[in-house]
């Protein structure tokens, strides 16, 4: 290997009096860490491309691997940090946009972290979801300002109002959009199981819906995004709902590309292009420039639907994010989704994941205000997402204003992800951010989807816990009631905009 | 404390910017028949119930008190000093005709101290007024005239605002404040009561209850943990909750309900005391898509958390429970008498033969019908 500047970000140690040289760490590691040093049989391992995965240590039946941190160190500088002065490298070497996997990864404030639940004492007593009914149903869509009943003159009524059309969540938790593409059939397949067993939804991405995974429309929500992959009048027709992609959290104002080498027979037919092409997908949707443009695509889409299905209209939370949101809700989205700038992807520019868009909390808050403020708050459901790393983000994000929101990358770990924030490579060793089949074989889906439903079982009966607590036993109590939270280290503008006292007030 | 507890920038100082938190007693009497009775009854149902109050409010509300005016509204507003008095008098004086105007009677009683002025008006909106903003009726007129006084003359509050009833409350003990304000010489086809035990604010005159916007009066036990929703919810549809009490919340949203929405009576209830998702379930189809609706439109308006309370209005009386009760309410009749209360004690202290005496189950509502009216949306 060409030796250049670019320093090992981590060493993979090995315990030699514990190493078996079994070789399953050379055989789990795509990027070709460890090797059989051919003269003396024995395992030896190059760090240089390591990513930090821990797939060999998991797997080591020895535990002889330890990987770490790589020691070399730069002169201290609280400036130019190791990371600014690798990715100056690679540059200088390559002369290309640095990629980036996953959310990001800065340092940036998590104002979840300085948000805090309420609880009942003495003077409303908490409720026991052991021994209470505790209510998670959530209906997103489109809800009238009021509903009309027809009497029949003998004091009985009948309903006049026709509801639009509704999606019904057991639990206020969907899957975000990840594309068969950007992650393996494996992964597509377990998250879809997970979505019918758990009565919630998960969401195709823009990579189309592959055959076998119809039968599992009745809780997918495909999406049309601006390459419009996969389209079809069936792909819209055999969905709960359709979503048109504006812009994803972690790359706001840019648009996407799987690079030809992953689009292999499955993945052409999926996405209605051809086998080995570069799938593109354009910055902005070149039939929308303007508000009133994306009014005749929503239109557009309602019509071919025939008006049985939610449109939701997915963006990316940036400055204006109240106004564009309103803007989406008068142009006749039943559903908002918003994306904050820590929300996951599989290959993003790592200067705009890193820098570009604004966090969720006060996205979701300047939002709902605004469309409360402006009393069209019932005419769309309003999906955060944007990284929720524990059942205590998903409740603050509903008490904020949500009705639901999307998990990506915690679904992914709980697949096994570790976070290495190499989705772009196509060398993800845990078989989700891949299409090598060496690779994909390596994620059951089975076993996938019991981890997913687990994940969303334990968080659902915390929220239960935390709801009882409150004294609430039903979710859409809490939705929006920000007087069940209360800020701690926040400027008063922080609380001003998200709507919520100081703790002690 | 300062000696002006009663007054709007005392209600500033003391009732800080988080929620009333009480426990309290209630009581209702109605004659469905629409026979009036004096205070009395309702006085010693509610004084049956002192130590569920602590002192810092009591207030009852009555209907059918003002035969003589009983299309006018009449206005019951405590006044801070005399300046709030012209200047609320003059604003009265551009927006409604005023057929009557005078001091609430009131009793001198050495326990009440510290009492703000008390005046009352019945009036109706000019025609001029009503003829400018033709596209609200009367009821909204009103509305939006007690909102500004109440939010911008400083030192007035309107604390009544309905036809041919009124509400009486202030800081003290219920039975001290009816004393006090002589109901036993009032006649009411029905009464409520209510004794207040707040735990975070200092009483307030304007705070006690019942609550009153138009005709509806509110007395209320509990505490609604979803407040916080219930009032953006109201915010949607032109409601400022200014008070940061449950009942006002409550109020509000039975106006909502049933004014502006048109919803009967026991729908209303449904929408404010849901039952389960599961309960819907298991239901006749029709019956199911109705409720699950009902759920859908109204969230915003499901109240959570303990309460019970009983609502009134021209058309007649409603008790309600939160879905799960977890808090106490006993109902009984006697003949054209329906009786409602916290504890069944406080019936029976003055009916105590009742024909049938029951505890409603959670959410199941209690609705009272004047008979002799025509019945608001039945």
């Amino acid at each position: 290997m060409r030796k250049w500047l670019v320093e090992q970000e981590f060493v993979a140690e090995r315990d030699v009096d514990r190493c078996i040289n079994c070789s399953v760490c050379v055989r789990q590691c795509a990027n070709d860490v460890h090797l059989v040093d051919e003269e003396t049989g024995c395992v030896l391992s190059d760090s240089q491309s390591c990513v930090g995965c821990h797939r060999c240590t998991t797997l080591c039946p020895t535990k002889a691997l330890t990987i770490k941190s790589a020691p070399q160190e730069f002169r201290e500088n609280a400036n130019w940090t190791a990371d600014r002065i690798q990715g100056i490298y690679k540059q200088a070497e390559g002369g290309g946009i640095l990629l980036a996997g996953m959310g990001n990864d800065r340092p940036w404030p998590v104002l979840w972290d300085n948000m805090v639940l309420n609880a009942s004492q003495v003077t409303n007593p908490s409720i026991d979801p052991l021994r209470e009914p505790m209510e998670l149903t959530t209906y997103l869509g489109r809800k009238p300002d009021r509903i009309e009943l027809e009497s029949d003159g003998n004091g009985g009524v009948s309903l006049k109002t026709q509801l639009a059309p509704q999606l019904k969540l057991a639990i206020p938790i969907m899957f975000s959009a990840m594309s068969y593409g950007s992650i393996s059939y494996n992964a597509s397949l377990a998250l879809a199981r997970a979505a019918q067993a758990m009565g919630t939804f998960a969401n195709t991405g823009e990579g189309g819906l592959h055959k076998d995974f119809r039968q599992y429309a009745g809780n997918m929500i495909v999406q049309v995004a601006s390459g419009r992959f996969g389209v079809d009048v069936d792909y819209l027709n055999i969905a709960s709902a359709v979503e048109i992609k504006i812009g994803q959290g972690a790359k706001p104002g840019i648009g996407g590309h799987l690079p030809a080498e992953k689009v292999d027979a499955q993945i052409s037919a999926t996405r209605m292009i051809p086998e080995g092409s570069d799938a593109l997908s354009p910055a902005p949707h070149h039939d929308i420039y303007s508000i009133e443009d994306l009014r005749q695509l929503i239109f557009a889409l309602k019509e071919a639907t025939r008006y049985t299905k939610p449109i939701s209209v997915k963006i990316s939370a940036v400055h204006n994010v109240a106004a564009i949101a309103s803007g989406c809700v008068r142009a006749g989205a039943d559903i908002v989704a918003i994306d904050g700038f820590r929300g996951g992807t599989g290959a993003a520019p790592l200067v705009i994941r890193d820098n570009v868009g604004i966090p969720i909390e006060v996205a979701l808050a300047a939002v709902d205000t605004r469309l409360r403020e402006e009393g069209i708050r019932n005419q769309a459901s309003i999906v955060a997402a944007g990284s929720f790393r524990s059942s205590g983000d998903v409740i603050k994000a509903i008490a904020l204003g949500a009705d639901a929101v999307y998990i990506g990358t915690a679904a992914l770990i709980s697949m096994g992800c570790h976070l290495c924030q190499k989705c772009y490579t196509g060398k993800c060793n845990w078989g989700i951010a891949t299409q090598d089949s060496r690779l994909t074989k390596r994620l059951n889906p089975e076993v996938g989807t019991r981890r997913l439903t687990n994940l969303l079982r334990g968080w659902s009966l915390e929220i239960k816990e935390m709801l009882g607590g409150m004294g609430i036993n039903a979710i859409e109590s809490l939705r929006g009631n920000r007087e069940h939270l209360r800020g701690v280290n926040l400027s008063d503008r922080e609380l001003n905009i998200l709507g919520i006292k100081a703790a002690g007030e | 404390m300062t000696q002006d507890i009663w007054r709007r920038d005392a209600h500033r100082k003391w009732i800080r910017p988080e929620k009333d938190q009480s426990g309290c007693a209630i009581s209702g009497i109605m004659n469905e028949d629409g026979s009036r009775i004096s205070g009395e009854a309702i006085i010693t149902s509610i004084e049956n119930m002192h130590d569920r109050g602590n002192g810092l409010g009591g207030g009852f509300a009555a209907y059918g008190i003002y035969p003589d005016l009983p299309d006018h509204y009449a206005f019951h507003v405590m006044y801070d000093n005399d300046a709030a008095r012209e200047k609320t008098e003059r604003y009265l004086a551009d927006f409604f005709d005023v057929e009557k105007s005078e001091m609430i009677p009131t009793a001198n009683l050495a326990i009440i101290r510290r009492r703000p002025l008390l005046v009352r008006y019945f009036v109706r909106p000019k025609d001029e007024v009503s003829q400018r903003h033709y596209d609200l009726t009367e009821d909204d007129i009103v509305v939006s005239n007690v909102m500004y006084i109440n939010a911008d003359i400083d030192g007035a509050f309107v604390f009544s605002s309905g036809k041919n009833m009124g509400c009486f409350k202030g800081v003290g003990y219920p039975e001290d404040i009816g004393r006090f304000y002589r109901l036993e010489e009032y006649q009411a086809w029905m009464w409520t009561a209510h004794a207040r035990f707040p735990t975070n604010t200092t009483g307030w005159w304007g705070g006690a209850h019942p609550f009153g916007i138009l005709d509806w009066a509110v007395v209320h036990n509990g505490e609604v943990s979803s407040y916080g929703i219930n009032r953006r919810y109201l915010e949607n549809f032109g409601y400022h909750c200014t008070m940061q009490t449950d009942t006002e919340v409550i109020g509000y949203l039975w106006d909502l309900l049933v004014r502006k929405h048109k919803l009967p009576i026991h729908i209303a209830a449904k929408c404010l005391a849901p039952p389960l998702w599961s309960q819907i379930e298991r239901l006749p189809a029709e019956e199911q898509e109705l409720l699950r609706t009902l759920r859908i439109v109204y969230g915003g308006a499901l109240l959570n958390g303990p309460f019970s309370i009983v609502v009134t209005h021209s058309g007649g009386m409603i008790g309600l429970n939160d879905r799960i009760k977890l808090r106490p309410m006993v109902a009984a009749r006697k003949g054209q008498t329906l009786y409602v209360s916290s504890e069944e004690a406080a019936i029976r202290i003055i009916c105590p033969t009742p024909d049938k005496i029951w505890r409603p189950a959670g959410g199941e509502p209690i609705i009272g019908r004047l008979q002799s009216k025509e019945v608001v949306n039945a």
